[in-house]
């Protein structure tokens, strides 16, 4: 190593350095170099060993629970747990399309995407009008709640929503779903268009006004199509939380008809009790839609699941 | 314009935050007509040892989990950081858990950590052929591992953002004065990472109260064994809508609604989130 300032090459992957706990080092001052090769090494060694270690445990699970929805109800038994299948099958999955599955998907993807839409078009309306009436008390009060929103954990309120629900009798019907769930992720939906919207120009709106547009027209044309990224993050990050959730299923709804896959689940373990393959069966199923967003759209994927928290 | 959004979050959000004090007062099955009860039910869960248990292990599961997942996350956060692409497949097998919903988490490791037929009768894996979720004194950790399994990923993909936005000029002046990996990690990278890693928090904190569908499905909907992973949200759902006292199940449920507002109020005052600046990334 010189002692000159040089961009070095990363020795394991061979892009240049970037970003992160280690960065380009120039050649520090003779002397403390070995006692910072060393510390360099063991802190690689550190990261690198508690990456790998995670690693693991995150990819047995995985791979044990797709091996064992390919075992036939005898090799489950008998195999050992994470040696491949000895007779691999897709019975499992047959025996699981064959029931009501579709009809659970569809459920899912119904409540999703109307809790998406409705959480979306409404909030962005709410924020338009707060950033718009940024002055106003009226705005700044409605701001405020929602952000008391954010802190109010669901299963603290589903007691009253349950009985909310009753008394509208939607109770048992997928609308029951929506609406709450649509509510529930008004406040952190809100709190990010608003922070997107703030950074609009006023001039832009200005402009606008000047033309004789009105609000809604500044709304359709201007704010929306500004803040489509936004929305989609959105979007994806209210679908992710309706898509897997289970709390208001289990309480809002009651036939297995109206079941969504997280509940669906939990009947499927019902039906099959100790046919643990077939159970794994309808898990990998219920995880394939996520697998295809995931592989077609990883980065809306990614922005949208971490909505707001980091940017 | 700002009705819809309103009326809803009011009818459902609003509404029953009150509902749940108005129905702590109250005697209801579920069921049949909502009676006056006045302040039996906060007595009868006030005076209940079951409650405070209930309350303790909320507490331990908040605090352990937050002691598990932060140092494992930070940890990922920053082995993922620089770009390339060893790192970018080691990204996508993290992302794996993220995939699946809690309750498709819980099937998993539920038949996963079955003693006879789970991994534990993997040769060499057979110290884990113990009745990890039906032991009251080893469910509530193997509970808190699980949840640490479904949610690192998520707090390793906040720390990563905040890590890459670190800027480079920092550690190039840091390694001309010839500071170390470790110096550069203690007097950069945490101090920059403040705002990450509160927020990261107060995610896991508030969180924690929250940890009710993978309970539910590794106890089977009890809390248990006996009451050993009966968290609070549990211990509602189970007085409600399994006991069938609404009243009683409102006044725990009332006291979530307390611990959910008093650790955000501290959150946020310990970081200054409610200043909302549009230049600050976050909530």
């Amino acid at each position: 190593m010189s002692t000159t300032v040089t961009k070095t090459r990363d020795p394991r992957t061979g892009n240049d350095r970037e970003g992160g706990a280690e960065r380009p080092v120039a050649a520090p001052r003779p002397g403390s170099l070995r006692r910072i090769m060393a510390v360099g090494v063991l802190w690689r060694a550190l990261t690198g060993s508690a990456t790998l270690f995670w690693a693991a445990v995150v990819v047995i699970p995985v791979y044990w629970l797709v091996i064992t929805s390919l075992r036939s109800r005898a090799d489950f038994t008998a195999d050992s747990p994470l040696a491949l299948p000895g007779h691999p099958t897709f019975d499992n999955y047959r025996t699981v399309l064959a029931g009501d599955f579709t009809t659970y998907l569809l459920n899912s993807v119904i409540v999703t995407a109307a809790t998406a839409v409705v959480a979306v078009v409404v909030a962005l309306m709410a924020s338009f009008a707060i950033v718009r009436n940024a002055g106003s008390r009226l705005s700044r009060v409605s701001f405020r709640l929602y952000l008391l929103g954010l802190a109010i954990p669901l299963q603290a309120v589903i007691i009253p929503v349950y009985l909310l629900i009753i008394r509208m009798h939607l109770y048992d019907s997928l609308l029951a779903i929506v609406l709450p769930s649509a509510a529930f992720a008004l406040p952190i939906t809100v709190m990010i268009l608003v922070s997107f919207l703030r950074d609009v120009p006023r001039s832009l709106f200005e402009a606008m006004i000047v033309d004789g547009a009105g609000d809604w027209r500044m709304l359709v044309s201007l704010a929306a199509p500004l803040a489509r990224p936004a929305l989609m993050t959105v979007a994806v990050y209210d679908g992710l939380q309706v898509w897997n959730g289970f709390l208001f299923p289990l309480i809002l709804t009651q036939s297995g008809d109206k079941a969504v896959l997280p509940l669906a689940l939990t009947l499927y373990r019902g039906q099959f009790g100790i046919d643990v393959p077939a159970t794994m069966a309808a898990v990998v199923l219920s995880t394939l839609p996520m697998l295809a967003l995931f592989i077609l759209a990883r980065r809306q994927l990614v922005a949208g699941l971490t909505a707001g928290f980091s940017k | 314009m700002a009705a819809p959004a309103l009326l809803l979050f009011g009818l459902f959000g609003l509404v029953p935050l009150v509902g749940v004090v108005v129905l702590s007062l109250a005697r209801w099955d579920g069921l049949g007509s909502v009676g006056w009860a006045g302040v039996a039910n906060w007595s009868a869960v006030l005076t209940d040892g079951a409650t405070w248990q209930a309350l303790w292990l909320t507490v331990k599961v908040m605090v352990i989990s937050w002691l598990v997942q932060t140092p494992v996350a930070l940890a990922l956060g920053i082995f993922q950081a620089p770009r390339g692409r060893l790192r970018a497949l080691f990204a996508v097998l993290f992302f794996l858990p993220l995939l699946l919903s809690a309750v498709a988490i819980g099937l998993t490791w539920q038949a996963l950590l079955d003693p006879s037929f789970g991994i534990g009768a993997t040769p060499g894996l057979h110290w884990l052929a113990k009745p990890l979720l039906g032991s009251p004194d080893l469910a509530l950790y193997t509970v808190i591992f699980v949840i640490a399994w479904q949610f690192v990923p998520f707090h390793a993909l906040l720390y990563q953002a905040g890590i890459r936005q670190i800027p480079t000029v920092l550690y190039e002046a840091a390694a001309l004065d010839g500071a170390g990996p470790a110096t550069r990690f203690r007097r950069i990278t945490l101090p920059q990472l403040k705002y990450t890693m509160v927020t990261s928090s107060t995610l896991m904190l508030v969180g924690s109260l929250t940890y009710f569908d993978l309970i539910f499905v590794l106890s089977g909907g009890t809390g248990g064994p006996g009451t050993a992973t009966r968290v609070l949200p549990l211990s509602m759902y189970i007085t409600g809508f399994q006991a069938h006292d609404m009243g009683r199940a409102s006044a725990v449920a009332a006291l979530l609604v307390v611990f959910g507002l008093g650790l955000s109020l501290l959150t946020t005052r310990l970081s200054g989130f409610t200043r909302m600046d549009s230049q600050q990334e976050g909530m």
